[in-house]
């Protein structure tokens, strides 16, 4: 069965460059047939993630996996750490700064519309090591 | 059905030099160079103009009618866009230019704006009563419609299912010239005065409608000289013409439309670059999710941005702001409210994606496909030189697999192919005759080319 991987590295200090990674993989899905509500969800969980890992984490890097009839995607940074990752998933639970509110982040929506549009995924994390998030979104 | 992929850009193969300029600039990788001309790949091609624009050697141009179409009918009317009030200086009054149009041969004479503020009342109705398809997006530019049917099929469905304003003149101008001369609708001739080679490929091929009302298009930059010639004539006799006030003239620069929504909840963006980064953004919901509408315009300034135009864009938007000045907000008419009521206003055909950025039939041949690309890739050296004619080294590893082209149409890669070729060739001769060895003048050829 063939496949294909992908790698991004999401640099922390520049909000203006995270979505490169979702823009990349959304073209690359087409590309492939794959139907348009399942790329539009791979987008949305993979730049929600990418954000996250600009604002909270200072950065990461993203590997990515495409099946014919799944794409799977594993954000890992050296981050902070989620300490209580029940909280973190609850819609509107935001450590976000106010310099990041005012740019419209924050609104503690992210990580509840990863898990909204992936069909599956973990979060597995250790304060003060980093977090790694593992998304599958599968396109029928 | 009209062809799909028609197109009112196309190559004037004499005057193309081959010089790659156009495939850099051309916002959907549309364009190759392949044996020293340009070739534009219709299922891409949006015709937004930018190639037109960017030619050095003006080899791109633009599919158009011309002033002889004037004697096909026994009737004409001529649709101006707002754009067209945007080229003249010192221009105070509209009705100046509408009565230079009827004396350089039209019959009458209809305003694109007028039919746009009656778009602007049904979009604001049409926003109100659908907050589940915010942010509306704008179908008043032709080019980014066929923009998002083929990268964007996620945002389809926030289309504004409008009729674009040129299309709405030409119903209620078809309308009035048959009242009014009692002639057959096919005896009537309506006429746009476009800015840009999108919306000729509109009335040929468009979107939303099945067929176009439109009889024929003319460029504003072709009209132009002949209205000049005019105008002194329609100073000393200027006719109560002009029927539409801000709103609808301001369609013509970017931000009028949705300065006509009165909405504080908007985004305007203009030029093709910006549309784009606009359209990525929202297929991955980064906006508010109270925005409810927005303008997108191909060009940059708005429609007086487009490349049937003559005035430089940013002039003709300070001219039209100036002339904005003396007109009404906006002018509306009794019966215009029937036809409002009538609902003609909205798309009669669904607006379908067009995957045509699919690397092959099925999901597993896109897949393999794909998968070559990437090992492609990895042996082009990432320049994106353009010499082999396609805009990216990616966009030749795709021609490739879809079968355009070849590995060896990259010059690194020939470069390479050739000195192995050229070293098993030296190694053989050496094998051959001992002399030729010691004579060789060099090791390594082709690298200096
Ligand atoms: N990669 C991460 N590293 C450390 N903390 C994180 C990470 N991702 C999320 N969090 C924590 O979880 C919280 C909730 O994340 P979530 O993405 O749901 O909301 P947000 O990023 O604060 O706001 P929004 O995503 O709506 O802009 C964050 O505020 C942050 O405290
Ligand atoms: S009109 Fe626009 S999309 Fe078409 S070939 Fe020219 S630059 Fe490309
Ligand atoms: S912005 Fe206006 S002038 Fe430019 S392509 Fe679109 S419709 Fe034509
Ligand atoms: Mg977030």
């Amino acid at each position: 069965m063939p496949s294909l991987h992908y790698e991004y590295q999401v640099s922390g200090d520049d909000f203006t460059r995270a979505g490169e990674a979702s823009s990349d993989i959304k073209n690359k899905l087409k590309q492939m047939g794959v139907s348009p509500s399942a790329v539009r969800k791979a987008a949305i969980a993979i730049y929600e993630g990418e954000i996250n890992m600009v604002i909270h984490a200072g950065g990461g890097a993203i590997s990515v996996e495409i099946l014919p009839d799944q794409i799977a995607m594993e954000l890992i940074d050296h981050g902070p750490g989620i300490a209580d990752i029940g909280l973190a998933m609850q819609e509107g639970y935001s450590t976000a700064p106010d310099a990041v509110r005012s740019l419209g982040f924050g609104a503690g929506m992210g990580l509840p519309n990863m898990k909204k549009y992936s069909d599956e995924m973990t979060i597995t994390s250790r304060v003060g090591e980093g977090t790694t998030v593992s998304m599958v979104v599968r396109f029928e | 059905m009209a062809n799909k992929f028609f197109h009112s850009v196309y190559l004037n193969g004499e005057l193309c030099k081959g010089c790659i300029n156009c495939i850099k600039r051309c916002p959907t990788n549309a364009i190759r160079v392949q044996n020293g001309k340009a070739r534009i790949i219709k299922e891409f091609c949006i015709d937004c103009g930018e190639c037109i624009r960017h030619c050095p050697h003006h080899a791109k141009l633009t599919r158009r009618d011309h002033l002889d179409l004037l004697e096909k009918y026994e009737y004409t009317v001529a649709l101006p866009a707002p754009s067209l009030y945007g080229q003249f200086n010192n221009m105070t009054d509209v009705n100046l230019i509408l009565t230079a149009l009827k004396l350089m041969g039209f019959d009458d004479v209809f305003e694109v704006s007028a039919a746009a503020e009656l778009v602007s009342e049904e979009s604001r109705r049409y926003v109100r009563e659908h907050p589940e398809k915010w942010p509306v997006i704008s179908t008043a530019c032709p080019s980014v419609n066929r923009l998002i049917r083929v990268r964007f099929p996620n945002l389809i469905d926030h289309l504004l299912p409008l009729l674009p304003p040129a299309e709405v003149a030409a119903k209620l101008a078809r309308k009035r010239a048959v009242e009014r001369t009692g002639l057959s609708e096919r005896q009537i001739g309506i006429i746009f005065l476009a800015p840009c080679p999108a919306k000729v490929a509109f009335a040929r091929s468009p979107l939303g409608i099945a067929a176009s009302g439109i009889d024929g298009v003319m460029a504003i930059k072709d009209v132009y000289q002949i209205l000049l010639s005019y105008l002194p004539a329609a100073e000393k006799n200027p006719q109560e013409l002009a029927s539409s006030g801000k709103i609808g003239v301001g369609w013509g620069i970017a931000g009028g439309e949705a300065a006509g929504m009165i909405t504080d909840s908007y985004l305007a963006a203009d030029g093709i670059e910006n549309v784009i980064r606009v359209l990525e953004d929202l297929e991955d919901e980064k906006f508010t999710p109270n925005l409810q509408f927005i303008e997108l315009n191909a060009c940059s300034g708005g429609c007086v941005g487009g490349v049937l135009n003559v005035e430089n864009p940013y002039l003709a938007k300070a001219k039209m702001k100036q002339l904005n000045k003396y007109l009404p907000v906006s002018l509306q008419h009794q019966e215009d409210h029937a036809f409002l009521d009538s609902g003609e206003l909205y798309f009669t055909e669904p607006i379908t994606y067009e995957p045509v950025y699919q690397l092959g039939s099925s999901r597993m041949e896109s897949m393999v496909n794909l998968k070559l690309v990437e090992t492609y890739m990895k042996e082009f050296p990432c320049l994106d030189c353009g010499s082999c004619g396609a805009p990216t080294c990616r966009a030749l590893a795709e021609d490739i697999v879809r079968g355009f082209a070849k590995k060896e149409d990259c010059i690194y890669l020939l470069r390479d192919y050739y000195d192995t070729l050229k070293k098993s060739q030296l190694l053989q001769e050496t094998g051959n005759t001992k002399k030729t060895m010691e004579g060789t003048p060099y090791e390594n050829p082709g690298i200096d080319r």
